[in-house]
Formats: C-alpha cells, structure tokens, sequence
C-alpha cells in the first residue's frame, strides 16, 4: 500500500458545453415526438367548438331521418354512416381474400425469385393515387364488372367499394406477411417434420400464429377504407338520398364532407344561412376521427393481447 | 483439392501416448463405454442405406461422399464439430433440406432400400414415417393436447385422439406431469417438458424412426439426463439417429457412432466428411483414424 491518494479529488463533472449541446439534442427530439401529439389535439380542438355548434343547432331526432342534404337543412347522419359502413364493408369483403391470400402466397409459397417481383409490384399499387383508383371504379369497374351482371345507376357504392377494396389490398397483403414472416422457422420445421403439407402448416401454424398481426392488419385497413375519400367522392356520386342497397349513388361520411367542402352545396364561410352546413363538416370530421382513432386502439390492443409468443 | 487418404499408417498414434490433459478427457470417455458391448448389437437389418452421400447448398458442398448402412432399432449417434455437415445428412433422412430451396444432393440414399429422392417419393409421405425432434424445444403455441394431435390429426385419423395423446405422453414420460393441465399452452412448461412434448408429438404419429437433431443442447444437465433414459427406452420400437455435440452423450446412449469432420481445400472450401463409423464403444476406446483419436482427445475440437 505505498500508493497515496490523491490530495485533490478528481474532477469528474465533465465538459458544460458537452452537457449543454446534449441537452439541446434531446429538446429538439422531443419536440419532433411531441409534435404528433400536438397535432392531434389541435386537430380535436378545431372540430370540438363548431362540432358542437351543430349538435346544438340540429335536433337529434333528425339525425335518423332520410336524407343528407344540408341545402334543405336534412342531417340524417343514419344515412352517411350507414353508406360508409356499406363501402367499407364491401371494401373488406374485397381485400380480406385478396389481401391474406397474397400474404399467405409470399410468405409460404412463393419461391424467392417470384416473390423478389411479386413484391415490389404489390407496392406499387399501393402508391397508386386513390384519384386514379376511384376514376377506375367509375369508369372500369361500374360499366364492364358491375352493371353486365347487376342492375346498378351509373355511380354507385357497390364500384366504391370494390374501389377502396383494391386500394387496401397491399397494406392487408403487406402488414399480414410481415407477420407470418415473423414466424420462427421452428416452427413450420416442426409442422413438416410431422408430415404436414404446406397448406396446413400455412393454415394450422403459421396462420394462428401470426393471428395478432393479421387481425391488427385488418383493422388498420378497415380504418384506411372509412377515411378514404377520393375513391368514394368519384365512383359513389353525390345522392344524399338513403339507400340500403349498394346499387346506386350515395354520399359516404367522407363523400359527404367532401360534397360540402368542394362541391354543389358549397360552405366557404360561416355566413347565418350557411352555419349548420358549416359546421355539419366539423361534426362528421370528429366522427370519422373518433372511429377511426377507435379502431387504432383497438388494433394496438389487439397486438397486444393475442400475440403468441414462440 | 481432396485431401490426403487416412491410411492404415495412422493407426499407430496409439503406439506413443503423451501423457497430458487430454488423455484424461478420453479417459473419462472409455470409463463411460466401459461396461458396453464392443460388438455392438447384432441381427439388426439396415434401415439406412448411404452411398455416397453428398449434399450442396447452391454451389456450397456442405458434405461429401458419405457411405454408411444405419440399422434398425439401434441408436446411432453423429457427433463432430460444428459445421462437418452432421445436421446436413440428418436432414436427409426426412427430406427435411426440401425445404431449403438451394439444397440438392448427389450419391443415394435408401430406406428399406426404397431411394429416399427417387421421383416419385413424396416427402409428406417420407416425414410422416421418420419423425423428428429439434435442438430447440418448438412446441406449437397450442395446449399440450393439440400439440400431441396435430400429427395424427393430419394424417388422418379421426374420433377420439384421448387414447393417442395419453399413450403418447406415456411413452414421453411426460403423462404423470401434464395429465391434469392438457388444456394449458405447451409453452407453459419447462424447457426439459416442452422437449419431451415435442418427442411425444413425434411419437404420437407412430413413425418407424426418430430423428434428434441435438435435442439436448438447450436444457440443463437433469433434463438431459431424462431424455437420455427416454432414448434408451424408445429404442425398443424404434429407430433413432441423434446428432450431439456432446461426446459424453453419444457414448451414454448411442450403439453405433459416426464421427464427421471438416475438410477444409485450399481455395478455404470446407466440406464435412465421414471419418469413422464404429460400435460406439470401439469407436470411443481404440479409434482406427488419427482423426477420431484427435477429436475425442480434445486435441482438435
């Protein structure tokens, strides 16, 4: 022990300015993460107040009655939600099939040089404008798909629908892969080592396995397909009529929005005459945004809950 | 370039033993095949037949030119160190490297001298006579039951399984431990349990042969121990071929031993090899290759 110690105590406070610099980093960084948040909420806010100038203004009662047509002061919000609820259903029907079995044929079966080109393609559909979507739903799907075999108007939500369906494929087809490929290898080895055939290892293993992620994939296509507007704004027309049936012209909750922002029943600016029309746009905004938020939570939560661990 | 033949001239490195460490690990191991048989279980027929067996991955030779006759109801181990292509011709024996898409294989290989890959064998068919347990524990995240069911189930068999998965579970000597709890996910259980599930999940098929690929390499030295018991007991029925990296284990268990090795050519291709193929316990005690006499040394591991 001939080693003394030191007299003066070491400084370890290190470089200020080091400290200062990090400091700052870690501010700008969470502005960036903060900032989604802030948006939201400034999103809520701006259709909380006029949202709430409508229910105010316009009787509930009205809200089950026929017809959205805002110029006549008619606010059945049954018939919005009831066409959404039509395109988007019709939109799943499509892309489920469509979306899981293009999954599962990547993931399973493709060999690697088909999927190196099936992939990539898939994507690109997926960047296509919904613009160009919705003008082929219009102008392919309705005349040489639908009406050969369906008596349906011109515009209809049926061609809506099978328009917002093909949109949402790649994100079915893309998100459900990513989670069948997640599943370890062990485990279809141990599917096949018993003499399953690939269908059933796909379906009885490697499916049930990925189910969370699935199930998430489809939620978020399902909250995609509700919030689609161009798609519906051109194939579905403009109706603000009532209709049960996918076979002709009606407004969706979007389609309505985007009638009221752009189109005939024009609301630029909170004038007397124009307020409850004005403000229909913020109430059916904040109800878009609430379900489609519903949805994400619900998908997270179903992440969450299902996922098997292996 | 192949490397050199070991010739008979090799044998004589027993002749000059240094005394040193790695005597005692072989020691150690002669103790263990002491009281075995040399000659090795006799009047079992070939199940196996391998003539020049050699498997590449694309352009990668992972194995070459393996020839050795496997024999029913006897335990074979294959042991060796990493990478001389064990695994690789384990593989084989369930068509199991179908599903690497690269994966192509020269020479023959027979069961009851049918071609494993002649034209039309079908490996659905292959797998569901030649089980197989893996070197990770991979019971499917489904209950203990399902897990035991799923091979039956597929091939199959319908009505009441109850019989198969206790019979099954039985014979894993795992039935007393999960009898109550069926229905809970076989990922509940322990690692030793998850891996005698998943050797009661090959057994509840009935295959004619179990295939382990290092079954034992992820649980704890009791755990091993109980499948080891396990192996010896299921050589009554059936035929088993265990690839281990632990050469204690293959002289606790195994009849016959295989050791493979590494050739590595002068481009930096390295190519598993069989060196050596022998009764466990001749294998172990008077090795005839050089190689062999290295490896269970520890002079080369």
């Amino acid at each position: 022990m001939s080693v003394t110690a030191p007299q003066v105590p070491m400084d370890l406070s290190g470089d200020p300015r080091r400290q200062r610099r990090e400091r700052r980093v870690r501010s700008l960084f969470f502005v960036a993460a903060a900032l989604s948040i802030i948006i939201s909420a400034a999103i809520v806010l701006s259709l909380a107040g006029e949202a709430w100038g409508f229910v105010t203004a316009v009787d509930p009662a009205s809200y089950f009655e026929n017809g959205w047509l805002p110029r006549r002061g008619r606010y059945s919000i049954l018939t919005i939600v009831w066409h959404t609820l039509m395109v988007s259903g019709i939109a799943m029907v499509v892309a489920t099939p469509l979306g899981l079995g293009a999954a599962i044929y990547l993931s399973e079966y493709a060999r690697r040089n088909v999927r190196r080109f099936l992939k990539p393609t898939l994507e690109i559909l997926a960047g296509v404008p919904s613009v160009v979507l919705g003008f082929f739903a219009l102008n392919f799907i309705t005349p040489n798909v639908i009406q050969p075999l369906y008596a349906a108007d011109r515009s209809n939500l049926l061609a809506a629908g099978i328009g917002v369906g093909i949109l949402i494929v790649p994100l079915v087809a893309s998100v459900s892969e990513d989670a069948m490929r997640a599943v370890p290898r062990a485990l279809r080895e141990a599917s096949y080592g018993l003499g399953a055939k690939k269908w059933h290892t796909s379906l009885r293993v490697v499916f049930p396995a990925a189910i969370s992620g699935i199930v998430a994939a489809l939620i978020l296509a399902l909250s995609r397909a509700i919030g689609e507007t161009m798609v519906v704004a051109l194939a579905a027309g403009t109706s603000g009529i009532l209709t049960w049936l996918p076979d002709s012209s009606g407004l969706t909750m979007t389609g309505a929005m985007a009638d009221l922002a752009i189109g005939s029943d024009q609301v630029t600016s909170a004038t007397a005459v124009q307020v409850n029309p004005f403000q229909s746009l913020f109430f059916v905004g904040l109800m878009l945004f609430v379900i489609t938020l519903v949805l994400n939570v619900l998908s997270e939560r179903v992440v969450r809950r299902y996922r098997q661990k292996y | 370039m192949t490397q050199e033949p070991v010739t008979e001239e090799h044998r004589t490195v027993n002749a000059d033993p240094t005394p040193s460490a790695t005597d005692a690990a072989a020691d150690k191991l002669r103790d263990v095949v002491a009281d075995r048989e040399t000659e090795g279980p006799t009047g079992n027929s070939t199940i196996f037949g391998l003539r020049g067996l050699t498997v590449y991955y694309a352009d990668f030779r992972a194995v070459k030119e393996v020839t050795a006759d496997i024999r029913e109801n006897e335990i074979t181990a294959l042991i060796g160190p990493s990478g001389c292509g064990k695994s690789t011709v384990l593989r084989c024996f369930n068509r199991m490297n179908d599903l690497i898409e690269t994966a192509r294989v020269d020479g023959s290989l027979t069961y009851h001298g049918v071609d494993l890959y002649g034209k039309n064998v079908d490996p659905v068919e292959v797998r569901r006579r030649i089980g197989m347990v893996f070197q990770k524990p991979n019971p499917f995240p489904k209950s203990i039951y399902e897990n035991v069911v799923y091979g039956p189930k597929i091939g199959g068999m319908k009505g009441n399984l109850d019989d198969i998965v206790e019979e099954s579970l039985r014979k894993a000597v795992l039935w007393d431990e999960v009898k109550d709890k069926l229905d809970e996910s076989g990922l509940a259980l322990s690692g030793g349990q998850q891996q005698r599930l998943c050797i009661a999940r090959a057994i509840a098929t009935s295959p004619d042969v179990l295939l382990m690929d290092e079954p034992c390499s992820s649980l704890d030295p009791i755990a091993t121990l109980r499948i080891e018991e396990l192996m010896l007991e299921l050589k009554q029925d059936y035929t088993i071929v265990i690839v281990t990296h632990n050469m204690q284990q293959a002289a606790r268990v195994s009849d016959r031993t295989a050791f493979f090795t590494v050739d590595v050519s002068d481009d930096g291709q390295r190519t598993g090899k069989l060196v050596e193929f022998d009764v466990t316990n001749r294998l172990f005690t008077s090795p005839s290759k050089t190689e062999t006499e290295d490896y269970i040394t520890g002079r080369f591991g």
